[in-house]
């Protein structure tokens, strides 16, 4: 099926298979490698994306479900050299250590804190429950977007 | 300039693996690479009656399907063990796919090859393998009594037995006259070590040239050229290992697996690039399981509290054969069943099993948290019997701040500790008398939901490790690390070490070491690592090593640096290298203010060697191998706070308080990230994690939907503070801190948890202390009462 989906602002036309997902569309196919798999039961969220703005595990999604519509991936996130401040929180509090479930977990976190500009540490704690990190305790990623949140208010 | 050794420098590695930079193993680009999926064996024991590859080979993509018969030769030999604990260790002949029998649940029995992932992983099903199912032996007991024996060639499913006894007429005399002994069994479960990227594998030929490079996801490029060179028939000189970023390992990914030598293989038959990434479920089976012992733990004790004997024997699982470590995982727990405290005598015993389950091997602290466990839970249960409190008991045993170096009673010394001090700030944090207080108080008005203290104090030997003393063990390989520090021409640096990090800021940390070293900014330092062209020498990154031994290296061949740039500095400004000054990367002349020569102007005069020393070499760097003289010995003191719900038997971890001693810090900020991953995976063993087997073998909870790695919903904050002891091992005064939140916080919920039930009469819970199972124990306590 040829599908169109516009990812970081660029749009990609391409002829997929219709069970292709949508994660290995943008890693197999645009190449954007940055979004990760970490499990097979769209358990982890080491995928999350942004699609039209909202958090998306996109191993949930197939490719030909996101056709017309914005998909914000982590390569996006960044204005030019200039980290999005919850990247920025996450280096300022050590907020992650291998990097893998990284770039899911700070896009789960750029969209907890659209919906809950000021949360608490409790709504933190559950608002990236959908999300696994096997490095950190959670503690300082935690810790990093209560203090995106804050510098953001 | 200030040092920046002992700051909370943010990490190098971020801003690549924040943005998408990173690249991991499925990341990488190989054009024209075949994709590998593997057909496993779905019976845990079976034997192999017949394959039919046709139907699967019919399908769109699917250029080979290789039996086990197919790729025999293409090793040299079966599967390496690199630690034969014994001369008579039972060790089965395990190649990458198995030829006649399946012996756990993910065996591999053929490979199929396809030209995309799609397509292979459509194709495994349609590989029609015959079986033949045989009885599967699940239980450690039932595998040593030998009803089923599962490599035939043993004829038994005991490995070895292995002993640390140093005198046993003064642990029989001990227990002889002891006014309290204790006598319990714990059973470590099972745990999925459930790194967050699971493993992967691409090998790309040369088939001319007769060169492979191996990218894989692992923490031992290093060892694994070495393994493959000695089993898949390549010679070393041709193999280049490379690890590129590697999203968490946990002892998981210090392994030689199967798939890399079938990858390998594969490659080298078709004389293309291939390639196999690992999905979650088949995770779960095909990657080493941590932990499964049985421990029985006894001690012996006067009637003050003294431990006067440690006796310990251990039930090990091994699963269904001997991976790269797998029978001395146990050992390296073996020396530490007495924990942090003084006692004289000494007995531990290890038997280790087959079972028709996925083999185990190292997962984070890898025998040492065994051991913490075992006695720390029994030390509670002393106490509870004598009726003093957890903090006292301990006390009255730790060993002695004059005491170190002190020689242990299973013949380590423990290189430094101040025991006490750590343990009463922990106290202090924690508001323990408080909480005590308000425990009591909630008792008395009846309160549904008990509240649980547990203390856990632990020693652990890491900085892995003396050669000599691995000799000792038999392991089959060094404990040293290797480090080249090179001022390149234009004064920016570059730093070769041989470890191997996956998560734990190395480049960070080692830029920090050298900065300070030479003088220079931390940005003008690169660490360069994990590819074995790159940095041919090294033994990698486990057994929280990596500072204590790789950093220490990387320090001495700094100094190397210096030295040399003195040398080169004292003759071209034609003074005596005494008269030199080095500070800020400048040598200066004390009384000559114009003369001074910084480290990159030296280093450029080394590069051009117009002007140097008579029978100097050109080039500024140091290079170094050291093998360290001793482990070293970080300790502290956990307390975990939990809720117990008496109604549901939900466990609610509320509060946790670390006091940890690494010795120096080299970054604080890093040091603190390890210790509160390592106490969410601590707990997650205590409450939630363990690998389910059934009763013929089926792995019943391989995925992330039945495996329970915690999230952030139920861990808290923890709190954190450190005391400092700085160990004489290295010069650095650092000790490890990779392992020591795992090895410290299982003990420390459980025995919380053994707080809180203690109105009912209830002393442990099998772990993971499931609703269900607390549940249970305080129904069956209320019906032993009633």
């Amino acid at each position: 099926m040829e599908i169109s989906v516009t990812v970081n602002g660029s749009v990609h036309t391409s002829d997929v298979e219709p069970r292709r997902l949508l994660v290995h569309h943008l890693r197999d196919d645009i190449g954007l490698t940055g979004t990760n798999v970490g499990c097979d039961t769209s358990s982890c969220g080491a995928c999350t994306v942004l699609v039209d703005g909202e958090s998306v595990k996109s191993c949930t999604m197939l490719a030909v479900q996101a056709d017309g519509l914005e998909v914000t991936t982590i390569e996006g996130l960044a204005d030019g050299a200039t980290m999005h401040p919850v990247q920025a929180a996450f280096q300022e509090h050590h907020g992650l250590q291998c990097g893998f479930c990284t770039p899911g977990m700070v896009l789960a976190a750029v969209s907890l804190l659209e919906e809950h500009p000021n949360p608490s540490e409790q709504d933190v704690r559950e608002g990236i429950e959908g999300n696994l990190c096997r490095c950190t305790g959670y503690h300082n990623i935690v810790k990093a977007v209560l203090a995106a949140a804050g510098g953001a208010s | 300039m200030s040092p920046v050794v002992g700051t909370r420098m943010v990490r190098k590695e971020d801003p690549v693996l924040l943005t998408g930079e990173g690249r991991f193993i499925d990341d990488l680009a190989i054009p024209g690479a075949r994709w590998l999926a593997m057909v496993r064996s779905p019976y845990a024991h079976a034997r192999i009656t017949g394959i039919d590859a046709s139907e699967a080979l019919d399908l769109p993509g699917v250029t080979h399907v290789f039996t086990g018969a197919d790729l025999r030769d293409a090793w040299t030999g079966p599967m390496p063990c690199a630690w034969p604990v014994t001369e008579t260790m039972g060790n089965p002949e395990h190649f990458p796919v198995a030829l006649d029998k399946a012996c756990y649940v993910g065996d591999i029995v053929a490979v199929v090859v396809a030209d995309s992932r799609y397509e292979a992983a459509d194709a495994v099903g349609a590989v029609v393998v015959d079986y033949d199912p045989l009885e599967a032996v699940v239980d450690l007991e039932d595998s040593l009594a030998d009803r089923v024996v599962i490599h035939d060639a043993l004829g038994t499913n005991k490995s070895y037995d292995w002993a640390l006894i140093p005198d046993q007429d003064a642990v029989d005399a001990a227990f002889a006259s002891a006014a309290h002994t204790v006598k319990e069994r714990y059973v470590q479960q099972r745990l999925i070590p459930a790194a967050m990227e699971t493993r992967g594998v691409a090998v790309v030929p040369q088939p001319h040239g007769g060169e492979y490079t191996v990218f894989t996801a692992t923490q031992i490029p290093h060892i694994l050229k070495v393994m493959l060179a000695a089993t898949a028939g390549v010679p070393e000189h041709k193999l280049r290992v490379v690890a590129p970023a590697v999203g968490g390992g946990f002892g998981s990914k210090l392994d030689v697996y199967a798939e890399e030598l079938i990858t390998l293989a594969v490659a080298r038959e078709l004389r293309v690039p291939a390639r196999w990434t690992e999905g979650r479920a088949e995770n779960g089976h095909a990657t080493i399981h941590g932990r499964g012992q049985i421990q029985d733990m006894e001690l012996a004790a006067d009637a003050d509290g003294k431990v006067t004997a440690v006796r310990v024997h251990l039930l090990a699982d091994m699963g269904a054969y001997l991976q790269l470590i797998t029978p001395g995982i146990p050992l390296l727990g073996a020396f530490l069943y007495h924990g942090l405290y003084d006692v004289p005598a000494y007995s531990f015993t290890c038997t280790g099993v087959f079972t028709n389950k996925t083999p185990t091997d190292a997962y984070r602290g890898a025998g040492r948290p065994e051991a913490t466990y075992a006695i720390e839970r029994a030390m509670d249960a002393l106490a509870r019997q004598m009726g003093i409190g957890p903090d006292e008991i301990r006390r009255r045993n730790f060993i002695p701040t004059d005491a170190f170096p002190y020689n242990s009673v299973g013949g380590l010394v423990f290189d430094s500790g101040d025991y006490a001090p750590n343990l009463a700030k922990a106290l202090e944090l924690a508001r323990w008398d408080e909480r005590k207080a308000d425990q009591a108080a909630r008792r008395a008005a009846g309160d549904t939901v008990e509240v649980g203290l547990g203390i856990s104090t632990y020693v652990e030997m890491c900085g892995l490790a003396p050669s000599r003393v691995l000799a000792s063990l038999n392991y089959g390989a060094g404990g040293w690390e290797s480090a080249q520090v090179r001022v390149l021409p234009t004064g920016t640096v570059q730093v070769v070490t041989g470890a191997t990090p996956h998560g734990q800021g190395h480049e960070t940390s080692w830029s920090m070491l050298v900065a300070d070293k030479l003088g220079v900014g931390t940005d003008d330092v690169e660490v360069l690592h994990s590819d074995t062209a790159i940095s041919p020498l090294g033994m990698d990154t486990y057994g929280s090593r990596s500072l204590a031994v790789g950093g220490t290296a990387i320090v001495m061949a700094a100094d190397q640096v210096v030295d040399k740039a003195r040398a080169i500095a004292a003759h071209q400004l034609e003074v005596s290298e005494d008269d030199l000054t080095f500070a800020d990367g400048v040598f200066t002349v004390a009384g000559s203010p114009d003369k001074e020569l910084s480290i990159q102007a030296l280093a450029f005069q080394a590069f051009t060697a117009h002007n140097l020393p008579d029978g100097m070499e050109p080039n500024l760097h140091g290079s170094v191998s050291w093998d360290p003289p001793n482990f070293v010995f970080p300790f502290g003191s956990h307390i975990a706070v939990v809720e117990i719900d008496t109604e549901t038997g939900m466990v609610a971890l509320v509060d946790y308080i670390a006091v940890d001693d690494c010795g120096n810090q080299v970054n604080p900020l890093i040091v603190e990230g390890q210790v509160h991953g390592g106490i969410a995976q601590g707990v997650a063993q205590a409450l939630w994690e363990e690998a389910v087997y059934d009763e013929d073998g089926n792995l019943r909870n391989p995925s992330f939907l039945d495996y329970l790695v915690p999230t952030a919903a139920e861990l808290p904050s923890f709190t954190l503070d450190h005391t400092t002891t700085p160990s004489p091992t290295n010069p650095m005064g650092a000790k490890g801190i990779g392992e020591a939140g795992t090895i410290a916080s299982t003990p420390a919920v459980m025995n919380a948890i053994a707080d809180a039930l203690s109105g009912y009469g209830i002393t442990d819970i099998a772990m993971p202390a499931t609703p269900e199972r607390v549940w249970q124990a305080i129904r069956a306590s209320k019906g032993a009462s009633a």
